[in-house]
């Protein structure tokens, strides 16, 4: 597929679910407080609940909405710790290449990949206590080394470059060469992997809402509503498909995404593939 | 070779340590006491006395980590808070369905990733092969606990073909048991078939255009002689690191199956560890599968080195 299709396809799925998110925020059809025992269970297109309701009566596009924000936000804050924390030890890894810092960063990226990082972040939220900003945070200390490897592996290649020496002998310093001339020319990789994490933060997060550490009741979450909707299977399958649909489509979107931006910015890629 | 593998062992070793220390200070921060954290509220102040004592929590933070390192390598974990007994006999009682289970995904992850990989590669931007890079676009997205999930309501429920979960144990039969680990063996599988078919895609076409390659076409080999000849093993090589990777995935992954399914493995002791505060299990679990994610680390290392002779002298 073409860069450039894959990227509005990407972005076209992914986009109605941040915007359903957005939304989420100032309107949704019924509100998720709303709860309607009589009218529980529904099914996908009963009227007035468009993709039915569950257990508790409570609209499932209302919730789906809803929780689209829990994983969003909780996903873009991750990326953002990652690459709060990343970019900069990057950077610094790669000014001084062979320092002891780049040693530090280099080694400790390979032991956070070697690391189950589920089971680093079950134990992290289970200390701490579960909760959305916990989930965060767990999911977070896992990308800084992601986005710390990209940065070094770009900034190291842009070192060895003409006018990067000439800004160096014309008496500008390592930290502002990384700031003025690596940090812009490794724009491109940094978003590329962006939105990478982001969907490996959305389904970390639908992984650990699922097993009861992530966001907490009554914040809806597409991760809870599938753990919800487990002993409801047989009765009201639409509670186990619709936010198992909304993570996949919201993951693939960005996936796509991903992959369409890296053929797009780096053409050197598109014959490899 | 030796060079190389007492290179390996060393930061084998150092990883080991690292994280221990790790999992050690996540426990040591927990606010407040670690005994009244595991009691809860309105516990008489001996009894706390008591768990303290028995937690070793009167010693140094030093002389704790080093009595806690020190127990696991002599294969004491500790005993289980809530059960009463040795974390090490929990531990070996749900190994018994964690391992079987992961390696059961490991197996048809690889069965199903390398003949898709590399048909899709051979017939490369043909309709086989698009099909292939869209159902594995599909496959990388799908959440592995909701992909079960689906797999339940159809093959449990609607055609009842396998039992939606439990395990009935060893002493039951083999077949009753593999029948139980299907499920969840192909839930766990889907998404790291189609990260591993990618990979083996990309990297037999990368080796396809290597000149060895096309010396053996130029010689009168067609593409399908020269990729089951030449490329297929020296693509085997990256495949070879992603799966060394993916144990640690599955492995990871079996923990939120096993919940799923109802499977009494390990990843069930870790939560029923979680909301019973039970930290001694918690931790010594954890601490023995990051272990054995960084072991299986290591003989990937290993047979890399085995397969591709250039690694062993470049250590």
């Amino acid at each position: 597929m073409k860069g450039r299709l894959m990227l509005i396809l990407g972005a076209v799925l992914a986009g109605v679910f941040a915007l359903a998110a957005l939304v989420s925020l100032v309107w949704v059809p019924v509100p998720v407080e709303q709860l309607a025992v009589a009218s529980k269970l529904k099914p996908i297109g009963t009227p007035g609940f468009a993709l039915g309701t569950d257990h508790f009566g409570r609209d499932m596009l209302s919730m789906l909405m809803v929780g689209a924000r829990t994983s969003i936000a909780v996903a873009i804050l991750a990326v953002g710790i990652g690459m709060g924390f990343g970019v900069p030890l990057g950077l610094l890894a790669a000014a001084r290449r062979g320092s002891l810092v780049d040693e530090v960063v280099m080694r400790g990226n390979d032991l956070v990949f070697a690391f189950p990082s589920l089971v680093i972040a079950i134990l992290i939220t289970a200390v701490f206590g579960p909760s959305a900003t916990n989930a965060i945070i767990a999911i977070g200390i896992f990308n800084i080394p992601v986005f710390a490897r990209v940065t070094r592996g770009g900034a190291l290649s842009l070192w060895t470059l003409d006018y990067i020496r000439a800004a160096e002998v014309a008496g500008k310093g390592r930290a502002r060469i990384s700031l003025e001339h690596i940090l812009p020319n490794i724009a491109n990789l940094l978003i590329v992997q962006g939105t990478i994490q982001f969907s490996l933060g959305i389904l970390a997060e639908a992984g650990l809402s699922y097993v009861g550490l992530g966001a907490q009741p009554p914040i809806p979450s597409w991760g809870r509503m599938l753990a919800e909707a487990q002993t409801m299977i047989t009765m009201a399958p639409h509670m186990a498909i619709l936010p198992g649909l909304a993570i996949v489509l919201t993951v693939l979107g960005l996936n796509l995404m991903g992959d369409g931006l890296r053929d797009l910015l780096d053409p050197r890629l598109r014959r490899a593939r | 070779m030796l060079r190389y593998t007492l290179s390996r062992l060393v930061s084998l070793v150092l990883s080991l340590l690292v994280a221990s220390v790790a999992i050690f200070a996540v426990i040591e921060v927990i606010p407040g006491d670690p005994a009244s954290y595991m009691l809860g509220m309105n516990v008489a102040p001996d009894t706390v006395a008591a768990l303290r004592e028995q937690l070793g929590l009167n010693g140094t933070v030093i002389e704790r980590y080093v009595s806690w390192l020190g127990g696991m390598l002599r294969g004491d974990f500790g005993t289980s808070y809530t059960y009463r007994v040795p974390v090490a006999e929990l531990v070996a009682a749900r190994v018994q369905v964690s391992l079987p289970l992961t390696l059961y995904a490991l197996v048809l992850s690889t069965v199903i990733a390398i003949p898709v990989g590399l048909i899709a590669a051979a017939r490369q931007g043909k309709p086989t092969d698009l099909g292939v890079m869209a159902t594995t676009q599909l496959g990388v997205a799908v959440p592995n606990f909701w992909f079960a999930m689906i797999l339940v309501l159809i093959f449990a429920v609607k055609l009842r073909w396998f039992p939606s979960g439990g395990f009935p144990g060893w002493d039951k039969g083999i077949w009753v048991n593999i029948r139980a680990l299907t499920l969840p063996a192909v839930a766990l599988a889907l998404p790291q078939a189609s990260i591993l078919a990618r990979v083996m895609r990309s990297s037999v076409l990368e080796t396809l255009s290597q000149d060895y390659i096309r010396t053996a076409r130029a010689k009168g080999l067609n593409r399908a002689q020269a990729v089951l000849r030449h490329a297929f093993r020296n693509a085997l090589i990256p495949v070879l690191t992603i799966l060394g990777l993916q144990f640690s995935f599955l492995l990871a992954g079996a923990i939120i199956i096993e919940n799923v399914f109802f499977l009494p493995g390990l990843g069930r002791l870790i939560f029923q560890g979680i909301t019973q505060r039970d930290l001694i299990v918690v931790e010594s679990v954890v601490m023995l599968l990051v272990g054995a994610v960084i072991l299986v680390n290591f003989l990937v290392d290993l047979a890399y080195a085995l397969v591709d002779p250039r690694l062993r002298s470049r250590a």
